[in-house]
């Protein structure tokens, strides 16, 4: 049997290496919860950049999908005395299956009509969240929620967590990889250029969309779940709009259409953060506010200049000015 | 069943909030005509100049409670320079942001003015703290009483400067050079060119134009409600349902539309549930939506629908 030892594969291979090997390296708790935190947000930006990039759909709702995982689970596993691995793929499966349904009128909309729509979506979901108390546990939130446990192996440490939440992560990252560069990623790609060619070449554009945006809310629908049963606490405030606009944040330093960015854009905007409130805000003498004010900036300058995100527009950046230079 | 007071209460209050969404939604229209863009921080722009009003008119708390403001300037001249920061912040916003990036898609520049909007926010938090802060009311003395509803002095001023605002951007659209060139713009932009209209210069006055329109609804209502640094977000959606309502490239259907939403709001919270407040806006834009653009606007206004990415 011949290997094929491509670059990218050897990256692949590299990557894989390094996330098994970080929880010897990293003994600091603290640090490998961050890392934690970066694959929970790896998974949810796959799903937007699938959305957004590849069928070039604009969502500017989708915590509203995390924190239908995180609620499912939270109500099947603490409420309802379901298994907690059960109940974490139900929260997949049923976020995929609402976002499925609630695509089909939302999916009627485009351009701007589609992002108010999805901001709406996620205002509702909030507010219903915070107003159901008896169900969800109001504005306070959701508490004990049980840790995942799988045949009597529980998942409550800070090292089990990171195993299993980068285990579901790298199985995202190869669904959507494996999605990418499939027909119905050449399908999307096609969409996103032109849906009137698309479709008069075969491409049923409105089915294709509908499909990523349930596979985007399904993958946001796991994540959730895992951060409930990572955090055993939720509440409204954890999934509303400045959460999914930090999400289009993670996706656009990422490459919108990019599906190894999304974990830079992740990476990047996870570790800033917390660089950003232990560091510098504490310097300051500032809490909270200095956090949104550079991500608020940020989004808006890569969206100026670099609309492509940090990698694949850096290196396009780079390439003109080379070859200017050779010039 | 509710009483005709309650009712009438209601529909009161309605009209009042209903006066900021139609100044906020008259803002979006002016710069979707101009520019074609979706300005998500027009609801900033109500916050800042808000907030800067309060602190020049009366005793504020600046950054986290170590400085203290207390100028007490008289309220027009620190209403004027709300307007005047707003307006600024508009124009850096137009030169730095959408100018450099008008040639990208409809959905990255959302993006930038959503980015802009968490940044202007969060800068507010850094000026003005968490607490929510209220004007003092243009004048005082005992609310009216109308068919047994109360009419706070304020929401006549609201409703009387809504009208004034409206009334004096109709005029200044239809009989002002600049207003026409405007609509010389947004109706025709290549022939608008070539008469020698420069589209940057109208982008920069519509954004100048909505951002001061904005600041105005801002300091009208701050004496109403309480004004904190995260309203903007709201306000913004909220004019952008109204916009829709009224059609997205309609001023007097975005008036009407805005009216309308703060009435239909304002009976939804009081006869049916106040904690849905928000969800009631984002009903009746699914409806509109869903019904209204799928079915008969689809063929009269295409060309409204088509700039909007239809």
């Amino acid at each position: 049997m011949k290997i094929n030892f491509s670059p990218e594969r050897i990256a692949v291979i590299i990557f894989v290496g390094a996330i098994a090997a970080a929880p010897f390296v990293i003994q600091n708790n603290y640090q490998i919860f961050m890392l934690t935190l970066i694959g929970l947000y790896t998974m949810l930006t796959v799903g937007l950049s699938l959305v957004m990039g590849y069928a070039g759909q604009a969502s500017l709702g989708h915590a509203t999908f995390y924190g239908l995982g995180a609620y499912i689970t939270a109500l099947l596993s603490a409420r309802m005395g379901v298994p907690s691995w059960a109940a974490l793929i139900a929260a997949g499966v049923l976020s995929a299956l609402i976002g499925y349904v609630l695509g089909v009128p939302i999916f009627r909309l485009r351009g701007h009509y589609l992002a108010m729509a999805t901001l709406g979506l996620n205002v509702i979901f909030v507010l219903i969240m915070k107003n159901e108390v008896a169900v969800t546990g109001g504005p306070s939130g959701f508490t004990d929620i049980p840790p995942l446990s799988v045949g009597g192996f529980v998942f409550d440490s800070d090292v089990k967590l990171y195993a299993l939440v980068w285990a579901a992560t790298l199985a995202v990252l190869a669904h959507a990889l494996n999605i990418v560069n499939s027909r119905v990623g050449r399908a999307l790609r096609a969409i996103h250029t032109s849906e009137v060619a698309a479709e008069s070449l075969g491409v049923d554009a409105n089915s294709f969309k509908l499909k990523v945006f349930a596979l985007g809310a399904g993958y946001a629908g796991i994540a959730g779940g895992l951060y409930a049963q990572a955090i055993h606490f939720i509440s409204p405030s954890s999934f509303d709009i400045l959460v999914s606009i930090e999400l289009v944040t993670m996706a656009a330093i990422g490459g919108l259409a990019s599906i190894w960015g999304s974990i830079f854009g992740a990476a990047t905007v996870v570790l800033l953060a917390q660089f950003i409130r232990d560091k510098l805000a504490e310097g300051l003498g500032l809490t909270g506010e200095l956090e949104i004010i550079v991500f608020g900036f940020l989004l808006a300058i890569i969206m100026v200049l670099l609309p492509e995100g940090l990698t694949t527009g850096g290196l396009k950046l780079f390439r003109e000015w080379r070859t200017r230079a050779k010039q | 069943m509710p009483s005709s007071e309650q009712l009438a209460q209601l529909i009161l209050s309605g009209i009042t909030q209903g006066s900021i969404y139609a100044l906020i939604a008259l803002g979006f229209v002016t710069i979707y005509n101009v520019t074609g863009v979706i300005n998500f921080s027009q609801g900033e722009f109500a916050v800042i100049g808000a907030f800067v009003a309060i602190t020049l008119s009366q005793k504020v708390l600046l950054w986290h409670g170590q400085m203290t403001a207390s100028l007490e300037w008289p309220l027009p001249v620190a209403a004027l320079i709300g307007v005047a920061a707003a307006v600024l912040i508009g124009v850096l916003l137009y030169r730095l942001g959408i100018q450099p990036s008008r040639n990208a898609s409809p959905l990255s520049q959302i993006v930038v003015t959503i980015g802009a909007s968490i940044a202007l926010r969060g800068l507010v938090l850094l000026a003005w703290g968490t607490d929510p802060y209220r004007l003092t009311p243009f004048t005082e003395g005992p609310p009216f009483d109308l068919m047994g509803a109360i009419l706070t002095r304020q929401s006549v001023w609201v409703m009387g400067l809504t009208v004034v605002f409206v009334v004096s951007l109709f005029l200044f659209f239809k009989y002002t050079l600049i207003g026409k060139a405007l609509r010389a713009s947004s109706a025709n932009p290549g022939a608008a060119r070539l008469m020698g209209i420069n589209p940057q210069w109208m982008g920069l006055i519509a954004f100048a134009l909505s951002a001061g329109l904005s600041a105005l609804a801002g300091i009208v209502v701050a004496p109403v409600t309480f004004m904190t640094f995260d309203r903007g977000l709201m306000l913004s959606l909220k004019g952008f349902v109204a916009m829709i309502m009224g059609g997205l490239t309609d001023p007097v259907g975005a008036v009407v539309g805005g009216l309308i939403l703060g009435v239909v709001e304002s009976l939804a919270a009081g006869l049916i549930s106040s904690g849905y407040r928000d969800a009631f806006t984002f009903a009746i834009l699914v409806v509109v939506l869903l019904v209204r653009l799928g079915g008969f606007i689809k063929g009269r206004k295409g060309e409204a629908l088509e700039r909007a990415g239809l």
